[in-house]
């Protein structure tokens, strides 16, 4: 099952190895310096307009000086610009950092690693789809600087508001950039989904069975099943969007009257897009969503120094979580003066979700049940992990009720719900993954103590930031409000958004003890041994020094599943997935 | 205060900032033997920690429903709206209950099990009746949820609107809302986006309004032919004149077409309100919503009650109110007290404040208030002009056609 690539060595230049690699552990690297890049842009963008948020109406010289006269006259943000910030902050942070980000980085890393494969099917798409990658960030970013404002239409863009420049400043130039940045992230997530794809059906080592493979390689693979099976369906709503825009046609717009003229096209319907965009939109949190359980897998069980409970309930739901995720997306649109029957359809599917998603969450806890738990930076953020999944999860059930949505679609609510359930638990396994393969990315040890507070200052200012604001959603509160002081019932709320804005702000300063310990480590860390944390899988078999091709002599032979930790009758308490079973032992993620 | 409080803030986290490498640069001092794993005595600060983050974990939640818990929204002024208070209380228990057991849990074994080289950790590596249980208990659980929720909907979506409920439409635009009452005739007149004009913004059509527009129309065909003909030959002018007058012929072959309707008088007693309207308590209202330019949302937290307007579709709500605004003020202490109707779809730069008071009040002052109230056909007492939102962006700007 072994490619025939073996390990030549060929001189590398500067420009082949860190630019046009085709390497999948510098191509890895290459997405987790893009993501954390886009990811200071999105959280500075939070921060802006958490001070308007916090402070409404009040005048920031830091505002002024970073927008600029133009969209922060005197200090105070402008209406416009404070929708352009939420927009292009959301789609950064759902697609760059957590779609791009994180699938780029670690299923590049680790699915040749932990399958045993010199490197991905196709390294020259592998290439591309970074390059497209990086594409669509620049002209993401350079949207930022068109006179009319980015992209300002919230990041589900919905049409009419996106398709016509009258709507908005942002509909403009802006949205057209978007639209091309999103069209170049697409075909990038397709092109990397399909090679990783490709890779984990073909390139399995010798022994590694699909029921040996670990759950980080499970999720990845899985992830990029449901991205290619989804992102097409969004590049159609955008292609349709592209139309409406630019050539006249009318897929989305009917009876409009806008900016004093009558539209004439007529015939299509908003709903459409709305349709098309979360067919991609929920799958996309899963895709989003897996990864970060798939890390957060390999993090627990290694650092309990215990099997992962119920290794094939976590599989089957992984499958079941991304198979339902296809038939959940009207949830999004129960508000849309759909069928009452449809509503109630997608109602019963999207609580379905919960089963396996407790599942999941059960068979973490009971894997650090008699345990024997080393608290590394990476445990911390696992751990965490599963607390923001579980304080996300709960409120989904209230989310997914059609009734209930009545009340609170669009609130606040919403916003604190995904934001604990997909931003946050996908940022702190992001994290954990960090802390956690950094020794195998870098071949050096970030700083534990640094790590340690890092946890601590984010963990605590996540819930600070995003729990009151569920209050904020049940007093009634929506969102993408520029301000909410234009409504009396909203006045005695006014502190809950100061405090929430200083977890922000506090938050936000926290993540330069981990970008110090980062980019410090990379280069003065204590080196790191090949196997620092004692893990099976097979990524911890391969040099410290990164070797083209993986391993310098034949591909190893896997003889067992992954979770072999603390096994009763072994002198260590870990044992590699290359050790040969003994006589009359039972592989434990075979047997039943 | 808030300078104060973010300069704090900063200075805070630059201290720890500085604190922290202090730290750092004490252990790195230490290099060449680093261990990559936790020391013992890291371990057991870090499981203590696990015990400390969940006392304040749950602390927050409890001082946040103890100091925010009355700001939430009053009770339901609607009826469903009861139905549905119910349901979020009861999925609450469930909730609240999952989230602690589950956060104990997971917080504790950590504390409990921290690592002690001495030992060796459980090898469990499944159990199907473990898995069984926490499949089938939450699968429970859930189809309660469900059960409960659908009935709730069904009841709120899915029945007939009772023949006597006020027709009532809520008619968004950037950045506004205007409601129209069906008037005497309980039937709300028809109406098209190419109808619309300063004097008639929600395109209602009536044999006096179509009339109107019509005139309107051949005006703008005249005023346009006028300056066609001082336009230099073969210009972008040129051009763009003769298109927009191409445009306007048919747009009113359009308009003429809507002559041919049934029920054209059905709108002459149409009325229209802006910045408040008022409905009856204990009467069904029977709303629908149309959108001229983009996506909006009706949204009436007091009442329990969203809907989406939609541009190219009507959709409707129904609910019945039954608290009055001044009993509302009673109950909430509060004599400024209102319900409010606010936009919940964003639609532009003053989506933030698309507001409008909702009044309810005893059957005969409705009567009286609608009673006092111009009709369509006596002209409106509202026009485009008044709008009150402020204008903040540019697309607001662009002046709206004079339309003569
Ligand atoms: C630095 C911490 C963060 C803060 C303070 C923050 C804060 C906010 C706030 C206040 C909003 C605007 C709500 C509104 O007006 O509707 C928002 C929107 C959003 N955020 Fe975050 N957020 C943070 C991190 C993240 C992360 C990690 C994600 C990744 C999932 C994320 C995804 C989004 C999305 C998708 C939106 C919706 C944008 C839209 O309405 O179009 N945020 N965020
Ligand atoms: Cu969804
Ligand atoms: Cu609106």
């Amino acid at each position: 099952m072994a490619t025939g690539h073996t390990d030549h060595h060929h001189e590398e230049t500067f420009i082949s190895k860190y630019l046009f690699s085709q390497d999948h552990k510098m191509i890895s690297k290459q997405f987790l310096i893009t993501g954390m890049i886009m990811a200071i842009i999105g959280m500075v963008m939070s921060s802006l307009f958490r001070l308007q948020l916090g402070w409404q109406g009040e005048s920031f010289w830091i505002l002024n000086f970073l927008l600029g006269d133009k969209w922060a006259p005197d200090g105070i943000l402008d209406p416009n610009m404070y929708l352009a910030l939420v927009t292009i902050h959301g789609t950064i942070m759902v697609f760059f950092l957590l779609t791009g980000g994180l699938s780029g980085t670690f299923a590049n890393l680790l699915l040749p690693l932990q399958i045993g494969a010199r490197d991905m099917a196709s390294g020259f798409i592998n290439m591309l789809s970074y390059w497209f990658f990086l594409g669509s960030s620049v002209v993401m970013i350079a949207s930022l600087f068109v006179e009319t404002g980015p992209a300002s239409g919230g990041w589900t863009v919905y049409p009419p508001l996106s398709a016509l420049p009258q709507a908005m400043p942002g509909s403009g130039l802006g949205m057209t950039l978007w639209l091309v940045s999103m069209s170049l992230f697409i075909v990038s997530s397709l092109l990397g989904g399909l090679n990783y794809v490709v890779t984990v059906i073909n390139l399995r080592t010798k022994g590694m069975t699909m029921t040996r493979l670990p759950l980080s390689v499970w999720a990845l693979f899985i992830t990029a099943v449901l991205g290619v099976l989804s992102f097409p369906v969004l590049f159609s709503a955008a292609l349709l969007l592209i139309f409406d825009r630019s050539f006249g046609t009318a897929f989305y717009l009917s009876d409009i009257h806008i900016a004093g003229e009558v539209m004439e096209r007529t015939g299509g319907s908003p709903i459409l897009y709305e349709h098309l965009f979360w067919f991609l939109g929920h799958p996309e949190v899963y895709i989003v969503l897996l990864p970060a359980l798939g890390i957060t897998s390999e993090v627990i069980a290694t650092n309990s120094r215990k099997p992962i409970f119920g290794y094939r309930a976590m599989i089957g739901s992984i499958l079941a979580i991304a198979f339902l995720s296809f038939i959940v997306w009207g949830h999004h649109m129960f508000m849309t003066g759909m069928n009452p029957f449809l509503g109630a359809v997608f109602t019963f599917t999207t609580l379905l979700i919960a089963i396996p998603s407790a599942v999941k969450a059960f068979n973490y806890i009971t894997t650090l049940w008699k345990g024997n738990v080393r608290f590394t930076p990476a445990m911390l953020f696992a751990i965490g992990m599963v607390s923001t999944f579980i304080s996300g999860g709960v409120t989904g059930i209230i989310l997914a009720d059609s009734a209930l949505d009545i009340n609170i679609h669009d609130t606040y609510f919403v916003v604190a719900h995904f934001h604990i359930v997909m931003g946050l638990s996908a940022v702190l396994a992001m994290f954990a993954g960090v802390y956690h393969w950094f020794p195998k990315m870098y071949g050096r040890l970030m700083n534990r103590k640094l790590g340690y507070a890092h946890f601590w200052v984010t963990f605590v200012c996540a819930y600070g930031v995003f729990f009151p604001q569920h209050f904020l959603g049940l007093a009634g509160v929506p969102r993408r409000y520029y301000s909410n002081s234009e409504f009396p019932m909203f006045d005695d709320l006014v502190s809950i958004n100061e405090l929430v804005s200083i977890f922000a702000i506090v938050g936000a300063i926290a993540q330069f003890i981990f970008m110090f310990n980062f980019f410090y480590s990379i280069f003065r860390g204590p080196k790191s041994s090949a196997n620092p944390w004692g893990s099976n899988t097979l990524e911890w078999t391969t040099p410290v020094e990164h070797v083209h091709g993986n391993w310098p002599g034949a591909l190893p032979v896997v003889h067992r599943w992954a979770y072999d930790y603390s096994k009763p009758g072994k002198d260590q308490d870990f044992v590699p997935q290359t050790v040969p079973l003994e006589e009359g032992e039972l592989d434990g993620g075979a047997g039943h | 205060m808030i300078t104060f409080l973010i300069i704090l803030s900063i200075v805070l986290a630059v201290l720890a900032v500085g604190q922290l490498m202090r730290v750092f640069e004490a252990t790195s001092k230490l290099k060449g033997e680093v261990s990559p794993l936790p020391t013992d005595a890291e371990n057991k600060y870090q499981a203590k920690m696990m015990l400390v983050f969940l006392f304040g974990y749950f602390s927050f939640f409890v001082w946040l429903v103890a100091r925010y818990g009355e700001f939430l929204l009053p009770e339901s002024a609607s009826e469903h709206g009861i139905v549905l208070d119910n349901l979020l209380d009861f999925n609450w228990y469930i909730i609240i209950l999952v989230f602690v057991i589950t956060h104990v849990y997971l917080f504790y074994f950590p504390f409990k099990y921290v690592f002690n080289k001495d030992r060796k950790a459980y090898y469990y590596t499944h159990s199907n009746k473990l898995e069984l249980l926490w499949t089938t208990v939450p699968a429970i659980f859930l189809s309660v949820i469900i059960v409960y929720g659908l009935s709730a909907w069904v009841d709120i979506t899915m029945d007939e609107t009772p023949k006597d409920a006020i027709s009532i439409e809520l008619y968004p635009k950037q950045f506004d809302w205007t409601a129209r009452y069906a008037g005497v005739d309980s039937t709300l007149g028809n109406s098209n986006y190419n109808m619309i004009s300063t004097s008639n913004p929600l395109g209602v059509i009536t044999p006096a309004s179509l009339a109107q527009k019509i005139a309107e129309i051949e005006a703008e065909i005249a005023e346009f032919e006028s300056e066609l003909s001082l336009a230099p030959e073969g210009g972008l002018k040129q051009e763009e004149l003769t298109e927009l007058i191409a445009k306007r012929n048919r747009q009113r072959e359009k308009v003429k077409s809507f002559e041919a309707l049934e029920g054209l008088n059905r709108g002459n007693d149409d009325i229209l309100v802006k910045s408040e309207f008022l409905i009856p308590i204990n009467r069904e209202v029977a709303f629908e919503f149309r959108s001229r330019d983009v996506i909006h949302s009706a949204y009436m937290p007091h009442f329990r009650a969203q809907m989406n307007c939609v541009p190219g579709m009507v959709t409707e709500f129904h609910f019945k109110p039954i608290i009055t605004t001044d009993q509302m003020r009673e109950k909430t202490q509060n004599p400024e007290f209102d319900y409010i109707l606010l936009c919940n779809k964003i639609c532009g730069a003053a989506h933030y404040n698309m507001q409008m008071t909702i009044k309810v009040v005893e059957e005969e002052e409705y009567n009286k208030w609608l009673a006092e109230q111009a009709t369509f056909n006596d002209g409106f007492t509202v026009s485009d002009e008044t709008a009150t939102t402020e204008e903040k962006s540019e697309s607001n700007e662009i002046s709206m056609i004079e339309l003569k």
